[in-house]
């Protein structure tokens, strides 16, 4: 053995952490003009000030936005994880044909475009008669949240020993029963994580909402609505940093949850 | 596996339920194939099933005419001829390919060496660090493209920061508003989705071909050329994909950033189905550049698989 035994390198070291501290400055600016005293996202700093913080919490648009946001993001999450979880129990444990073409097919939203996706959806909505509103924002997300949701899932149902399953179906259970009881409480960590990944990806979506939105706005189409008005950035900025903070959380306990005892490594 | 147990013991007899095998239930519990169907077919129905209907219908609208303010299904081609030749769409075409090609090509060379740091000297950390890495990627990406807009700004981050050092005494204009700024903007926001993959092919090379090379006599340079980076050319292929195909369309950034000069053709199908109003052209350029997407992706997929037979 050479060099290989090597445990630490300085430089690319150094490079990854100079690279997480670029991903992550843009945030850090959000969050410091966030609570600068001053209505002009400029430098010099001129003071602390938690006003836009309160100026943001008396916003009852913003207030609305964040409901239906909340609701639109609920129902996707628990829809696209439902039906993930269905579809990846069958496409790991069963051999029937067509299962890869089919896995392709339900993959495809993870590469067509967002704004092709959007404008599909909305000449199928107006042309079938059905108006926008926040359902029509809901079925948009559940096409772009499932493949997510599948891959969380699928990756949990690979990561585990199928010789229970196996046990129960021998000792005379159902298949229903055994799911319910055996396999069911070994991806609930998955479930969880893909719930919160596809509430995530819901509540952060900009284009597919904008195309598909009635009167009702989700929070990121509100906020891009006040992004022309100078006056109102601040408020913006303050509302942003708690969508990151939120974000930020949620990805991490997804992420923990995820990887928590399942045998495969990544 | 549903392995048959004789029947006849006692205890199966009183606590087994009773396996329903028989009749239409008896065939679907014992087919896989009919059982997998059944499990599949929700998320068929609630993605593949509506996104196929969406996109046929984009075929259709395509196809058609618009009139004033309604589409007449007269069928025609106009719309894709004009796609195609005018040259307004061509230059938002080549535009969009040269930015998203930029900005991948940057993701993958300032990707690599992170991914390879994590993968070779992660050592037990390494889910901390790509947790690190990855978070930014599920922020508010609305959020992190106005970030950019706040940094590059006319008043932005960069002008007042160096203005208030005394460096500038008027801000600096071209920082902001053209396709440099998205190249930019798109690098910072995809990168995390090129480190990822690029990693997991990094991880998956087994060590003992590296110290294989290493006992023949390769030095480190030509370990890395011979060995792991032909090896992780798959990874450096999908985070290629990952990257370009969804830039290609990208609406935020080009609006947020771009300026009049920084239009991208994801710009132009959304104006066609807003402003402008012209559903079919607008279907057209969505269908047209999905086909271009598609064949410079198949491209070069076929030439990375090249390339790693070859150098394999």
């Amino acid at each position: 053995m050479t060099d290989l035994a090597a445990t630490s390198n300085r430089p690319l070291l150094l490079y990854t952490i100079l690279a997480i501290g670029v991903l992550y400055a843009p945030i850090l600016f959000l969050v410091l003009f966030s609570v600068n005293d001053s209505l002009y996202i400029t430098f010099p700093f001129r003071g602390f000030t938690t006003k836009w913080y309160e100026q943001m919490l008396g916003n009852a648009q913003m207030l609305q936005a964040l409901t239906n946001s909340l609701k639109v993001g609920a129902i996707t999450a628990v829809t696209a994880t439902l039906v993930a979880t269905l579809a990846a129990k069958a496409i790991t444990r069963y051999r029937f044909p067509g299962r890869q073409p089919i896995l392709s097919f339900v993959m495809l939203p993870l590469v067509i475009p967002e704004v092709i996706l959007g404008t599909s959806l909305l000449t199928l909505f107006l042309s079938s008669g059905l108006s926008l509103s926040l359902f029509t924002i809901t079925l948009g997300h559940i096409v772009i949240c499932t493949p997510y949701a599948l891959a969380v899932m699928m990756s949990r149902f690979a990561g585990f020993d199928t010789s229970m399953e196996e046990a129960s179906l021998d000792l005379g259970e159902t298949a229903f029963a055994t799911f319910w009881r055996v396999t069911l409480p070994l991806v609930w960590p998955g479930i969880l994580a893909s719930l919160l990944l596809s509430f995530l990806i819901s509540f952060d979506d900009f284009v597919i909402s904008y195309f598909l939105t009635g009167s009702d706005q989700t929070l990121p189409v509100f906020i891009y609505s006040q992004l022309r008005f100078p006056r109102n950035l601040p408020g913006v900025l303050a509302l942003g940093v708690c969508i990151i903070a939120a974000s930020i959380l949620l990805v991490c306990v997804a992420e923990w949850l995820r990887r928590r005892d399942t045998s495969s490594e990544v | 596996m549903t392995s048959e147990a004789p029947s006849s013991t006692p205890w199966d007899a009183a606590t087994a339920a009773p396996r329903r095998r028989s009749g239409f239930g008896g065939i679907f519990y014992r087919s896989e194939t009919l059982r997998g169907y059944a499990l599949v077919l929700p998320i068929v129905l609630a993605v593949g099933i509506f996104l196929s209907i969406a996109l046929v219908n984009t075929i259709l609208t395509s196809l058609w005419v618009q009139d004033y303010m309604e589409i007449r299904p007269d069928w025609t081609i106009a719309q894709y001829v004009t796609a195609l030749t005018h040259s307004g769409y061509r230059m938002l075409f080549i535009r969009s390919l040269w930015i998203s090609g930029l900005t991948t090509l940057l993701c993958v060379i300032i990707a690599y060496p992170i991914a390879y740091f994590v993968a070779f000297y992660g050592g037990r950390r390494k889910m901390i660090w790509i947790i690190l890495l990855t978070v930014p990627f599920w922020t508010s990406y609305l959020l992190r493209v106005f970030a950019w807009k706040v940094i590059l700004g006319y008043n932005g981050v960069i002008n007042s920061g160096l203005m208030s050092l005394g460096l500038i005494d008027q801000p600096i204009e071209i920082l902001l508003y053209n396709p440099v700024a998205i190249v930019i903007t798109l690098t910072h926001a995809w990168l995390p989705f090129a480190i990822l993959p690029i990693y997991v092919s990094l991880d998956k090379i087994d060590r003992s071909y590296v110290e294989a090379a290493s006992d023949l006599g390769d030095g480190a340079v030509a370990r890395f050329l011979r060995v792991v980076l032909p090896l992780s050319l798959p990874g450096v292929v999908a985070a290629s994909l990952m990257i370009f195909i969804p830039t290609v369309g990208d609406y935020v950034t080009p609006v947020m950033v771009g300026g009049p000069d920084g239009m991208m053709i994801g710009n132009a199908i959304a104006a066609n189905f807003g402003k402008v109003s012209n559903w079919p052209l607008g279907s057209a350029l969505s269908l047209t550049s999905m086909v271009i997407v598609t064949l410079v992706s198949v491209g070069y997929m076929t030439l990375g698989r090249r390339l790693s037979e070859r150098v394999a």
